[in-house]
């Protein structure tokens, strides 16, 4: 797994208090991970200052998933 | 017995009767307040008044780019920011046959827009710091209407169901929203009123006199503090009776 992928997960993890291994490619925030609107928010401005970068609201919209979020900082950062 | 020591609270209208005493209030609670208002002058005199943890903050709330910034300029003077207290707003009386487009807009866009941006603007900090107080102050018309101001009360019947709905979406958040409704309060603006009208007033209030400013600031003061934690999305009325809600 890839740096990034490693720090998004323990992010995802600590704030949505899921088990590790639920937080794989296509877990979607949401449907499957059990976050609510303001949680995605929230994960957003987690990820933004982790890797102090500005994600858009726009771009934010489109991070639906874990595998989303990897990609989406991957390219960004 | 509220203790605001190490909170930093942003007031707008800072420079009017009821802001300058909400901002006092706060002040005197322990927290750090910053004070907001388009008049230079008595914000200053305010400031000096209150000494430490006091700061000036300018902003013509008609003007949308600095009302973004002035969420920034708080924090960075405060090292954060806690509560926020929408207190700015103006009237544009006029009956509503006469009533322009432009006396509609300005005070919308002072009274309501400008509010929910400041709002808008300070959930990232409240939500990361799990913990935030808006207050709103809405008017006892907003409930009840008012001739000669549709405008007004429209703005702060607005403020209301802002308030409510920032309420359902942040309460998890250790985020409360209320607002606080006034009824005639004695300010300079009532200050201009004959003896007359003053009687007029009174007779419609139960307890026979119009509010002060430090009763609004007291209400304020409550809803900003840790006590209050439970109340939110309501609207607090102090009003002496004249509407009971």
């Amino acid at each position: 797994m890839s740096d990034v992928a490693a720090r998004v997960k323990k992010i995802v993890v600590e704030h949505l208090g899921v088990e590790e291994d639920k937080v794989v490619e296509n877990a979607s925030f949401i449907d499957d991970l059990g976050a609510d609107s303001l949680d995605t928010v929230e994960l957003v401005m987690a990820f933004e200052e982790e890797f102090g970068i500005e994600i858009p609201d726009d771009a934010a919209e489109t991070i639906q998933s874990f595998g989303d979020a990897v990609k989406f900082i991957s390219e960004a950062a | 017995m509220f203790d605001l020591t190490g909170k930093s609270a942003l007031v707008t209208g800072a420079s009017g009767g009821i802001g300058g005493e909400i901002a006092k209030a706060l002040h005197a609670a322990g927290a750090n307040v910053g004070l907001s208002g388009t008049r230079v002058e008595p914000l200053e005199a305010l400031a000096a008044e209150l000494g430490e943890r006091a700061f000036v903050l300018p902003c013509n709330l008609g003007d949308a780019d600095a009302v973004k910034e002035l969420p920034k300029q708080a924090i960075e003077a405060m090292g954060g920011l806690d509560i926020l207290v929408n207190n700015a707003g103006i009237t544009k009386d006029q009956i509503f046959m006469r009533m322009s487009d432009e006396e509609w807009q300005q005070v919308i866009d002072v009274n309501l827009t400008s509010a929910m941006r400041l709002c808008r603007a300070v959930m990232r900090p409240m939500m990361k710091a799990r913990w935030g107080r808006i207050i709103n102050i809405s008017s006892v018309v907003g409930a009840t209407g008012n001739a000669g101001q549709v405008n007004y009360a429209a703005s702060k019947a607005g403020m209301v169901g802002m308030t409510k709905s920032i309420a359902y979406e942040v309460a998890s958040r250790g985020i409360t929203a209320n607002a606080v409704a006034p009824g005639f309060i004695a300010t300079a603006m009532t200050d201009k009123l004959n003896d007359d009208q003053k009687e007029a007033i009174n007779k419609q209030i139960p307890a026979s006199r119009m509010g002060s400013p430090a009763e609004i600031a007291a209400a304020v003061l409550y809803l900003a503090s840790d006590e209050a934690g439970y109340v939110t999305g309501s609207t607090l009325h102090v009003n002496g009776g004249m509407a009971m809600l």
